[in-house]
């Protein structure tokens, strides 16, 4: 743990940065807390204490279980299904197939290319081809043993690189995109050139809350089912269209989410779920058994990547070539978005005029790929952080000098050609990070779980060589390439039991842990000044979509909803009090604080309270819509993204080379945050998104062989503990961004993208070693040829 | 023969009587086969300790079994008569672990909060052990509680303020585990 305390590190009055590691001294205030305030969520009690329900403590009398069975193999068609010894087990209440689903037999949330349930074909390890209900848990897992399945396999393309030469393995082909980037001269060159091929590997989301859901039939035919999601509107339209049934009649409701990070955002159990209540007429619970879950969703896509690096002798870019190949496994999911932002960010947060990129996201029989956060942006940023290090190396000056020397500023262009008119701190991050105090030297005598190994296989002191790396990333926020992203809000301003006014917030918002519930009470406080702001659950069919929890947007998208909505109250409330005085309603004034609830009338001084204006109580409900993006054109040119924020990260690790045993040491990160409007809750976005960034840097990956997964389990699939999470010193670099409500960037995702690729580059420093794949394997390590 | 009208699938344990929270529980006509988290969760109505692996790797489910921390899931629930059971819906109810919980929501401790009902069961253990253990006896023992929230650091954090709330407040056993009749260890 860091023990440093907070304080402005950096001296340029345009820059606010705040330090933010160490202890934190927050206000205890749950109601009335301000934007920039350490406000606590209003959820954390609850969840501390137990009594918050995640979708997987819901209960209802006389629910069934509902289980899925899934293909044992990556590519085999489907003879036949008998689902009759299954059925004949006690306490089996329903086997649904294929030939169950009332409506659209797939569904996807770009293209539905996705079954319900494999059909005549299964495309990876995993694919759900039944589903049944029964009235225990062990009974249901009985049940879907006991369904016969005869498969005929088929050899599977596992091979990505074959993928576009392979037969199809799907209607729709194998290739899912091809997204060139073409800018300036393709030909230029300078006089240094740097070449490598990087990959990296399959990681999953391992969010702890398991996929889990219930669904209710209700008595219009229709039905409600209660889910953790990251998009609750997205999902009642696969829903409703694979149960043939108009959008009214399917009203998801968001049960507790226990975690996310881009694994909730396609269909997992919906569909499945809600077949089984409307076929049996009772309640079904189903809830995914870790195996199950590490099938039941998409993962970060793995990738395989070629650079070519030109510079002047003295260090500046001239052009950078890039191929990326991106897995999307069986189905689309969001690939396309995923390989869009892999290549428009492909050289980094670096300026080059020139550029020839060629991103390609491929079908195959391994399992889907689509969201994990940082999508797209963390696969590239592996192999644009070790060109710029070989390119450092190549040219004989300080890696983070070249990176300074390169960074993006404002109103330069991306290589889509767009120009970057918000802000564009990347020197402020790189020398916050870079300025950030170095950790003390381990002690030979220190305590062995300290080491390399730790606990286990522990290294000895001598063998242990210490290394320090530096990466920084760039990603976009929201949606990108044209699409109408927005999100809705509705307050309601009405007097409260006590007297007081109470503000009421109806959001389809998911809070999936980031903690934009603690965010929606701060912005109504700071926009109304109500001491008591309630939060209504969020479902479809109390407000219209919020988007989805994932491209780092909902405190600017959600957060803007509010905020309109927060203003059209207070127009109302001028009417009103327009209306009351007879007067125009310029010459009203509402005051939010800090004096809350009054409106005064200027000239005369009158004042009226807010209570007295609230019969019939104010609701109002807005859009907030970002400003329009645009498609790329056919060289990959033009305006795709709104806005882009950056982090720079420093890792130290220590390194037993025998062992090829790997201890992160620190990570040190300066992070481009726009404003904090949660100083507490940006904090725990960083170091969590760190720690994934190390995961993947070290330990996890989802290991395939043939397509089919070896290790889908937390004793197989590792993710880091606290004993291999290091210590996190943060400094968040403030700089408002234009256009965005509060100043605010997203916060979510940068902190799980450039801190991997430090950690790599700091094990390459301690060893030598090249290591172009991650994660890093002790085998990688230890039994690489020694330079 | 297996029963063929009722819920639950054979064998059927004998009724038998779980002391949980202080609170004597009969649980009868259950599947022998079902955990202790299980039977908590779905049969007492107690869901605060969580279903996250369900194979004794992620600490989610960590509830306190006579006082020692244990992973609920990898406990069958007829093994646990006899024995007295404390959830996270004890310890709230007693107060006993209030500073932990008031310290992980101050902290940043809580994100989904999925991992928070079994860290607090892990550090309650611990510090009833260890009230003065350092950073590394600390991240030993809750290396078997996995977060993928919080990258552990307010937690960490959160744990050194309750020790030093302890320590200013003259308690240095800190608080007893419930069900530790020798007290602290």
């Amino acid at each position: 743990m860091t023990t440093s305390t907070p304080g402005p590190l950096v001296d340029d009055p345009e820059v606010g940065a705040r330090r933010t590691s160490g202890p934190q001294t927050t206000g205890a205030r749950t109601t009335g807390a301000r934007v920039g305030e350490g406000a606590l969520r209003p959820d954390g009690t609850p969840k501390a204490e137990g009594r918050f329900a995640f979708s997987s403590d819901l209960w209802i009398d006389g629910m069934l279980w509902g289980r899925t069975l899934r293909s044992p193999h990556p590519a085999a068609r489907i003879v036949s299904i008998d689902p009759r010894p299954a059925l004949a087990l006690p306490g089996v209440r329903a086997v649904l197939t294929a030939t169950d689903v009332p409506g659209r037999a797939t569904y996807g949330l770009e293209v539905p290319d996705q079954p319900v349930f494999a059909r005549d074909v299964v495309r990876y390890h995993g694919e759900p081809v039944a589903a049944v209900a029964a009235d225990h848990p062990e009974t249901a897992r009985a049940a879907a043993e006991a369904v016969v399945v005869d498969y005929e396999p088929l050899t599977p393309l596992v091979d990505p690189t074959t993928a576009l030469d392979s037969p199809p393995i799907h209607p729709d082909g194998n290739l899912f995109r091809h997204l060139p980037i073409r800018r300036g001269d393709p030909g230029a060159t300078a006089a240094v050139v740097v070449e490598g091929s990087y990959e990296v590997g399959m990681q999953d989301q391992a969010f702890l809350g398991p996929e889990s859901g219930l669904a209710v039939p209700g008595d219009d035919g229709g039905v409600e089912l209660y889910v953790a999601t990251q998009w609750l509107h997205v999902d009642r339209d696969q829903v409703a269209a694979s149960l043939g049934l108009p959008v009214e009649l399917v009203r998801l409701h968001l049960a507790g989410v226990g975690g996310a990070f881009g694994g909730r955002e396609d269909v997992s159990l919906q569909i499945h779920l809600c077949m089984l209540a409307l076929r049996t007429g009772r309640p079904v619970k189903m809830v995914y058994a870790r195996d199950e879950s590490f099938f039941g969703h998409v993962h970060r896509h793995p990738a395989r990547m070629w650079y070519r690096h030109h510079a002047t002798a003295e260090g500046d870019l001239v052009k950078v070539e890039a191929r990326i190949l991106l897995d999307g496994g069986a189905y689309l999911s969001s690939s396309n978005a995923v390989i869009s932002n892999a290549a428009c960010f492909a050289p980094g947060p670096y300026r080059v005029d020139n550029a020839v990129i060629d991103g390609y996201v491929v079908r195959t029989n391994n399992p889907p790929c689509g969201a994990m956060r940082g999508f797209g942006s963390v696969q590239v940023c592996f192999g644009h952080e070790a060109q710029m290090d070989k390119l450092a190396a190549a040219l004989g000056v300080d890696p983070v000098q070249l990176r300074l020397r390169n960074a993006l500023r404002q109103s330069d262009r991306l290589v889509t050609g767009q120009v970057l008119t918000g802000a564009v701190p990347v020197r402020e991050v790189i020398e916050a990070a870079a300025a950030l105090p170095l950790p003390p030297d381990a002690a030979p005598d220190g305590p062995p779980i300290a080491r390399p190994g730790g606990a286990g296989l522990t290294a000895d002191p001598d063998d242990v060589a210490r290394g320090t790396g530096f990466a920084v990333s760039i990603k976009n926020v929201a949606y990108s390439e044209g699409f109408d992203d927005y999100s809705t809000a509705r307050v309601r301003l009405e007097v409260g039991p006590g007297g007081d006014p109470v503000a009421t917030v109806v959001v389809a918002t998911a809070e999936v842990g980031q903690g934009f519930v603690t965010l929606a009470g701060q912005i109504v406080g700071e926009e109304l000044g109500v001491g008591r702001v309630v939060l209504s659950p969020a479902g479809t069919a109390e407000v219209g979509s919020a988007g989805s929890s994932s491209a780092s947007r909902q405190t600017w998208m959600s957060g803007g909803a509010l905020q309109l909505a927060c203003a059209a109250v207070r127009s109302e409330l001028a009417a009103r009090a327009a209306s009351a005085w007879a007067c125009p309603v310029e010459m009203v004034e509402v005051v939010t604080g800090p004096a809350p609830g009054e409106v005064r009338r200027r000239g005369t001084g009158e004042r009226m309270r807010w209570v007295d204006l609230l019969d019939p109580p104010i609701e109002r409900e807005e859009e907030y819509h970002h400003r329009p993006t645009r498609a790329l054109d056919a060289d990959g040119q033009g305006d795709a993204h709104l806005a882009v924020m950056f982090a720079a990260h420093r890792a130290v690790v220590d390194v037993d080379a025998g062992l090829g045993l790997v201890r992160v040491v620190q990570v040190a990160t300066g992070q481009d945050v726009g404003q904090a409007l949660n100083p507490l809750q940006v904090t725990g976005q960083i170091e969590g998104g760190i720690a994934q960034g190390v995961g993947l840097a070290v330990m996890e990956e989802i290991v395939l062989d043939q397509g089919r997964v070896r290790n889908p389990s937390f004793t197989d699939y590792l993710i880091p503990t606290t004993l291999d999470m290091p210590g996190v010193d943060a400094v968040l670099v403030e700089v408002p961004e234009p256009g965005a409500p509060y100043g605010a960037k997203g916060v979510g995702e940068p902190p799980a993208i450039s801190s991997g690729p430090a950690v790599v580059a700091a094990i390459r420093a301690a060893t030598g070693l090249p290591l172009e794949r991650v994660p890093v394997r002790p085998e990688d390590i230890a039994l690489a040829p020694r330079p | 023969m297996p029963p063929d009208s009722t819920s639950v699938p054979w064998p059927v344990a004998e009724g038998y009587q779980l002391s949980v929270d202080g609170r004597t529980r009969t649980v009868e006509g259950a599947w022998v086969g079902e955990s202790l988290l299980y039977v908590l969760r779905e049969r007492l109505g107690l869901p605060g300790a969580k279903n996250a692996c369900e194979q004794g790797e992620c600490g989610s489910c960590s509830v306190l079994l006579d006082g020692v921390v244990v992973c609920a899931c990898c406990v069958l629930g007829a093994d646990a008569a006899g024995a007295e059971v404390t959830t996270v819906e004890g310890l709230t109810a007693t107060g006993s672990a209030k500073d932990i919980q008031e310290a992980l929501v101050a902290g940043g401790g809580v994100q989904c909060g999925f991992c928070t009902p079994g860290f607090l069961a892990a550090i309650t253990d611990l510090l009833a052990r260890s009230p003065e253990a350092d950073e590394l006896e600390v991240r030993e023992a809750l290396s078997g509680n996995l977060c993928r929230c919080t990258g552990y650091g307010r937690i960490l954090e959160a744990v050194s303020a309750v020790q030093a709330e302890r320590r200013g407040a003259g308690v240095p056993g800190g608080l007893r585990a419930p069900g530790d009749e020798d007290g602290p260890r």
